[in-house]
Parts: C-alpha cells; structure tokens; sequence
C-alpha cells in the first residue's frame, strides 16, 4: 500500500506491505535507526516515537494506520549539532550508560514535559512507567528529566 | 515478529465498515487504536485476513454532555478522555480509571471502544462501564442498538456485539460520586483486580475486573450493603469462573477481591 509521512520534517512516500510496523518503516526502509526495538512487544518502550505530537509505541503501529502524520523521531530532536535540552541534560546527568533505551526515554520525556511542564518527580516517575532501562536504575534519567524541564521552563 | 499477511482496508464512514465487515465475514476484523490487536497479531494469536481501520471515521471521536448524560465515542483514546474537563467533572471514576491504564503511549493510542470489545478480562473499563450502568451503543447491518453494560460481556474475550456490529459510543450516567480502585500486576500494569463503585442513594453499585473470566456486578455486595458492615466480605459469593494464574492463585484473588472491595466502599 502506497503511504506518506512527515517525518522530521520531511516528506516520504514508500509502497509498503500492511503488515510492516511503523518501527520496522523507520529503521529498515528510512534507516532511521535510532528508534530502537527491545521487545517488540509494546512492554518496552525503546521505540518510542511521537506521532501527531503524542508519545506512541513504533513497535505496536502499523506504518499503514499512521499514514498522512506527523513523526518525530530521537533524529529530529537536535537542532542542527545543538542537542536537545533533554538530550543535553542527560549527557551531562549520567542519564544513560548503554544507551539502548535513552532515544525511548528521550522521546517519552517530551511527551512528559510537554503536557506538564513542571512534572513533578512522581509525574516523571509515573510517567516513564512505559520505559524500562535495564541499566541506570531510573535515578539519574529522572534527574536528567527534571533538570531538562528547569533548562526549558527559564 | 511480523504478523500474517492481511489486506488493510480503511472506513471512512460507519456504514462503510459495516459493509466491509459484511463483504468479508469472519475473515475481517476492525482496528481502531490496535493495542491489543497489533500485539495479538504479530504473535499470530489472531490472524485476520482483512483489517478495516475504523480509527479515521469522523464523529466517532468526540466526547458529548447531553442533559445527564456524557457521551463517549468509540475511538476516543485513554489520553483524551483523561483529558477531557466534562469527564473530569461529571465522570471522576472514568478519569480514576483511564488514568491508571497501561503508559503514557498506551494511553495515547487505545481507545474506549477497543477496549470494550476486546473483553480482557484484566482491563480496567470493563469494571467501571459496569457500575456506572452506561450503555454501549452499536450499529450494524440491522442498525442501531443499545446494550446495557450489565447485558455486554458474556465471557472471556467474549461480548455481545455480533460479527457484523461495530460500537460507536458508550453512554453514560454523569456520577457525583464513584471510585476505581487497582490493584496493578506489576510488570504489565494491567489489573489484577479492579474495583468501581458508584453511590446509588442510599445503595452502591459495584463493578469487578480482574477476578473472573467475565467482568461483574457485585450483587451480593450491592444487596449486603446498607445492612451490613462487612459487605465487602460478599465480593466473590456465587463466582464460577475465578481466575487463577501465576500471579494470583484463586485463593489469593478472591481475598484480594474483598480488600480491594473494601478499599472501594471506605473510598466513597
Ligand atoms: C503494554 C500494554 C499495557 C496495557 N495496559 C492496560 C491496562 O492496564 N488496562 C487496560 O484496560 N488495558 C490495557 N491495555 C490495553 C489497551 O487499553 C488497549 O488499547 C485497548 O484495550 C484496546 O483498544 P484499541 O483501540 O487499541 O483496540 P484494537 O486493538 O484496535 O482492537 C481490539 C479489539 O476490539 C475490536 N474493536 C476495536 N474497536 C472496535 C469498535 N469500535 N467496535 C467493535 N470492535 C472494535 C477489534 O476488532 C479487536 O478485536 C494495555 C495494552 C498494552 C499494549
Ligand atoms: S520495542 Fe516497542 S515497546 Fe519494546
Ligand atoms: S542505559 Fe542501558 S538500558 Fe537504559
């Protein structure tokens, strides 16, 4: 099936099969790969991506249903060379070690600040209940998200 | 993992769906936000070979006050009903509820009318659609009708909505006064056990998730309620099909049932 995507903030068209997931689309056909697949299963959340603005699960979207959105991925976060202000928090807060999870936790805690600018550490907390790091133990993600949010509300 | 191969077709009206569901039978399944389909699918529990997306359908999204009634369309997700002003002020116990299902980006693609459909007997709707005493309003090839929540679910995955019938909104009393209380598993946030209680003037009306293979109205708690102070100890009288599975055995849920029952009841 023919489909088009905005994705940050450029168009593609590609004839896909339905039953290719929006996190196979970017990483196999765009080579947009750092939209990470851990699970597959939606339980995860390393292939969070926001579609029409909202945090979504890559894995658990057929390319097909969101044909016609607006994409974000962990690669349109920067501009230019300039990180992020939450990228950049958690570079300098320790926020990541393997980093396998971090563009999910990225792309959720944009979601997070967006709707609740002054989340408090229980809303973030609360709010990356869909993103699992086997890594860092939260702590410092959730430091890096607080300090990101105290970066982009000065 | 990939699902099997299917076609995608996409609704761009009620009626188109249900001729579409209609044209290809048992063969086709609608799609609105996917989250519980999607999963099922890629791993080949469920493989339909047409999917009719009804995500697009206008009207089917929108969120109504009418007189004492709010109105939910079918493919409103959790995150917008959990936003919704009207739900919060006229309809707590969904807000309660919606608020405490899956993530953030679950939230941000499951829809009500999923939800209900789909039946699992953990999910949290179920409960509250119960006790709140909403309707379920369906079309399909012989029109329209209005199922009582207390008529919907019939069992495991099982409702009755027939082949062919797709929901468009679920209706709702406004409630001045209703609770939902969760008892999460703690790796899939799903509901071990989920309790919605609506005061009912001087009665309550109770609705459990999570305990049987079927959603149900708590009657013997209903009926034990103004007389007795340990109403709650009634939550599971005359249940056949109690659940049971490796995070809670049978014995371990019917007692789960009666505190989380009891937190409900204190809660109103
Ligand atoms: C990781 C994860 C955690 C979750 N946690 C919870 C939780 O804590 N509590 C909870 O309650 N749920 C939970 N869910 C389920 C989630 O809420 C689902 O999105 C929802 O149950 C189904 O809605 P959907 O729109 O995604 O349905 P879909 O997946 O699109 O469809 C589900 C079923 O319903 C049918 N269907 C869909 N719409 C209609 C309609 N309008 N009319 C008739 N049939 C229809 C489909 O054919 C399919 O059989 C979770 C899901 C995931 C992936
Ligand atoms: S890969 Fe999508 S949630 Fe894990
Ligand atoms: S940093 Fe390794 S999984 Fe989170």
């Amino acid at each position: 099936m023919q489909i088009s995507m905005t994705i940050n903030g450029k168009t593609y068209a590609h004839d896909v099969e339905p039953r290719i997931s929006l996190a196979q689309y970017l990483r196999e056909t765009l080579n947009l790969t750092g939209t990470h697949i851990g699970c597959d299963t939606s339980g995860c959340g390393s292939c969070t991506v926001h579609v029409d603005g909202a945090a979504a699960k890559a894995c658990t979207l057929l390319a097909v249903q969101v044909d016609g959105s607006e994409v974000t991925t962990i690669e349109g976060m920067a501009n230019g060379n300039e990180m992020h202000p939450i990228q950049a928090a958690f570079k300098e807060n320790h926020g990541l070690q393997c980093g396998f999870c971090t563009p999910g936790m990225v792309m959720t805690a944009a979601d997070i600040l967006k709707n609740n600018p002054n989340a408090s550490e229980e809303e973030i907390r609360h709010g990356l209940e869909g993103n699992f790091c086997r890594c860092t133990g939260y702590h410092n993600i959730v430091k890096s998200i607080q300090h990101a949010a105290e970066k982009m509300n000065a | 993992m990939i699902p099997a191969k299917f076609d995608y077709k996409r609704a761009s009206s009620v009626s188109e769906a249900i001729s579409l569901l209609g044209e290809h039978g048992s063969e086709a399944k609608v799609v609105s936000g996917g989250h519980s389909l999607v999963p099922a699918m890629k791993l080949r529990m469920s493989r339909p070979e047409v999917l009719i997306d009804i995500k697009r359908i206008p009207g089917l999204d929108t969120i109504t006050e009418e007189g004492d009634e709010i109105v939910i369309g079918a493919n409103c997700t959790h995150s917008q009903v959990m936003r919704s002003e009207v739900v919060q002020n006229h309809l707590n116990i969904v807000y309660q509820a919606v608020s405490k299902i899956g993530d953030v980006q679950i939230r941000n693609r499951g829809t009500i009318g999923g939800s209900l459909a789909h039946a699992d007997p953990s999910s949290d709707y179920p409960a509250v659609v119960l006790a709140c005493d909403a309707t379920i309003e369906v079309e399909g090839k012989e029109g329209k009708r209005s199922i009582p929540a207390t008529e919907f679910f019939l069992g495991l995955f099982w409702t009755a909505l027939a082949e062919e019938e797709i929901i468009t909104a679920i209706r709702f009393p406004k409630v001045a006064n209703g609770t939902y209380q969760k008892f999460f598993q703690s790796a899939s946030r799903f509901a071990v056990v989920g309790v919605a209680a609506v005061q009912d003037g001087d009665g309550v009306k109770v609705g459990i998730t999570g305990v049987a293979g079927t959603p149900y109205r708590a009657t013997a708690v209903e009926d034990a309620y103004s007389g007795s102070a340990d109403a709650a100890e009634h939550a599971v009288d005359g249940l056949e099909d109690l659940m049971s599975d490796h995070f809670a055995d049978e014995t371990y849920r019917a007692h789960l049932a009666k505190v989380m029952v009891k937190k409900a009841l204190d809660a109103l």
